[in-house]
């Protein structure tokens, strides 16, 4: 009896264990030489994902390894720095994190021996919203984020180019999507980390966006010549064109917003609109769509009331 | 959880009874709050679940500082007329959140307001008969509404715009109702955020330009700083303007004429 107790106490220990097993399972893809990104899913925050919904990379270089963004929790940064411990030996130089938002800088307790640098923006943001942040994501993916702790990012970024083996990375400090997002454009490889200022095939997101802005960065990155274009969410492409969709939506999004508030409609009338059919292809369209009209509906509504006393 | 839900639950409509041969006297939530939210909200009234009081907010609060939040219960009005529309949130450290008794409006109000956690917001009408019909969302939200300060504090000067009215009115529908949108500047504090004593709006009225009552709203603590209000009002055909009164807790007044769009029957 008691070696069969024994076993099932075993078991029982194990099991959280094993429902902790989350694994996130990254796999590096090439695409350009020395550059890797691990490629997330384009859907919300769940407790099936993981938080994994963004695409982080490294570039590969004769000094060392450049990390681009960290991911959603520290498990993935640990899962990550494994990952590209298995193509290359080389010694991680620095962490690039290019907005404030969630899924850019929570695994960077992985990588709290290296440098990790942002915008003065993004570290402030992460400074002032970083803790509530972290709260709300362990509401989100639940067990994903066991241990994980906001880290505010060690060193300012400023615009520069940095040279890193053959690597020559522009830094390019913009605004719009958040108070300040970071692209970086590796001029050797012509890759562009794009941060969260474009969106490929899935609906912006835009809790801190300021959508002028936003289309005048967008504007500046549809003037350098990439090759390969990394947009933090949503496919990778060979071309300029998620810039445009992004755009198109940008776009669309004010003026739809802008006729609603004109034309009297509640908030919650708003969020129940019809999007174009063109957007049909962006993922998680509606639920993006009805967040927006929370984060800027309110400003624009008010542009249309006047003052009465 | 529900954010994930994706297109069919983005948004909630009432989720009154599943099935039509669901009992009406029974919580589609089964909310342990509801007892005590028949008891203490309702006065312990007759109750129905039904699903024509429409309420719409959004599955998920992406700001639970200001939900958005609409109730139409119009297509109660032709077997009764609606007296009275109660809005609360079960979960809510403050559960009221507004009375309306639209005296010549339609029983719709389009509001916002502060969630404290994940909660059934509700709204139930009153018709003629004494009954409370009662609909209702359920909402997800990461918290703290009605624990943070209002941003106003963190502005110097927010005394000085208090109760400033930012309005328009749209007209006209056939039935000659007119949908008006109001915004007072109030910090509409709960007294739960550290250090800041209740301070909020107490009632509100709506009279058209013969002076004739077409609504009165009764708001508490939970309706969100600044708070948003859209109403259909039925102004008399000579109306130009529609007044808007009310005063907060510590007396300050509010009034605004709001004017109404042109009407070819406001003309002699």
């Amino acid at each position: 009896m008691r070696p069969v107790l024994s076993l099932v106490f075993c078991i029982l220990w194990v099991l959280p264990g094993w429902a902790a097993g989350l694994t996130y399972r990254l796999e590096p893809r090439l695409i350009a030489p020395g550059t890797y990104v691990f490629e997330g899913a384009v859907e919300h925050f769940t407790t099936q994902n993981g938080g994994n919904i963004l695409n982080t990379g490294f570039i590969v270089t004769n000094d060392g390894v450049i990390v681009i963004q960290t991911g959603p929790s520290r498990r993935y940064g640990e899962e990550m720095r494994a990952a590209i411990a298995k193509v290359t030996d080389k010694p991680i130089l620095k962490v690039f994190v290019s907005n404030q938002h969630p899924d850019y800088f929570l695994g960077s307790q992985a990588f709290a021996d290296v440098p990790i640098a942002a915008l003065p923006g993004t570290i402030d943001g992460i400074r002032v919203e970083g803790r509530a942040v972290t709260e709300n994501m362990y509401r989100l993916i639940g067990d994903w984020m066991r241990g994980t702790d906001a880290v505010v990012p060690s060193e300012p970024v400023f615009a520069a180019t940095q040279v890193y083996g053959r690597h020559r990375l522009r830094l390019i400090p913009l605004s719009g999507h958040t108070q300040a997002d970071l692209a970086i454009y590796d001029e050797t490889t012509r890759v562009l980390f794009a941060g969260g200022l474009v969106f490929s095939d899935r609906a912006p997101t835009t809790p801190h966006a300021d959508i002028p802005r936003w289309l005048d960065a967008l504007d500046e990155l549809a003037t350098l010549d990439s090759a390969v274009l990394v947009p933090n969410h949503g496919t990778i492409r060979t071309d300029n064109s998620a810039i445009a969709q992004t755009r198109d939506y940008l776009n669309w999004l004010t003026a739809a917003l802008g006729r609603a508030a004109d034309g009297g409609l509640d908030m919650t009338e708003v969020m129940a609109l019809d999007t174009p059919a063109r957007f049909a292809s962006l993922a998680v369209l509606r639920e993006e769509f009805i967040r927006s009209v929370a984060h800027l509906y309110p400003k624009i509504e008010q542009s249309v009331l006047s003052k009465v006393n | 959880m529900i954010r994930i839900a994706g297109l069919a639950l983005a948004m909630a409509l009432s989720a009154a009874p599943a099935a039509a041969d669901q009992d009406a006297t029974m919580d589609p939530f089964r909310s342990v709050m509801w007892d005590d939210m028949r008891a203490v909200i309702l006065g312990g009234g007759a109750v129905l679940f039904d699903q024509r009081v429409r309420v719409t907010a959004p599955a998920s609060a992406e700001d639970a500082l200001n939900v958005p939040v609409m109730v139409d219960a119009s297509s109660l009005n032709a077997e009764s007329k609606v007296e009275e529309i109660v809005v609360f949130a079960d979960m809510n450290p403050i559960p009221r959140i507004l009375n309306y008794r639209p005296a010549s409006a339609k029983p719709v109000i389009g509001l916002r307001l502060k969630l404290q956690q994940a909660t059934p917001i509700r709204a139930a009408a009153r018709t003629g008969d004494g009954v409370w019909h009662v609909g209702g969302v359920f909402v997800d939200a990461a918290g703290g509404g009605c624990t943070s300060p209002a941003l106003a504090h963190g502005d110097p000067q927010w005394e000085r715009h208090l109760g400033e009215v930012q309005a328009r009115a749209w007209g006209q529908a056939a039935d000659g109702a007119v949908r008006v949108r109001f915004r007072i500047r109030h910090p509409m504090d709960t007294g739960l955020a550290p250090g800041i004593p209740a301070f909020y709006l107490e009632n509100l009225a709506v009279h058209d330009g013969q002076g004739q009552e077409l609504g009165r709203i009764d708001t508490f603590e939970p309706v969100s700083e600044n708070p948003v209000f859209t109403l259909e009002v039925s102004p008399s055909p000579a109306s130009r303007t529609l007044r808007l009164t009310g005063r907060d807790n510590n007396g300050t007044p509010v009034l605004a004429d709001i004017p109404l769009p042109w009407r070819q029957s406001a003309l002699p």
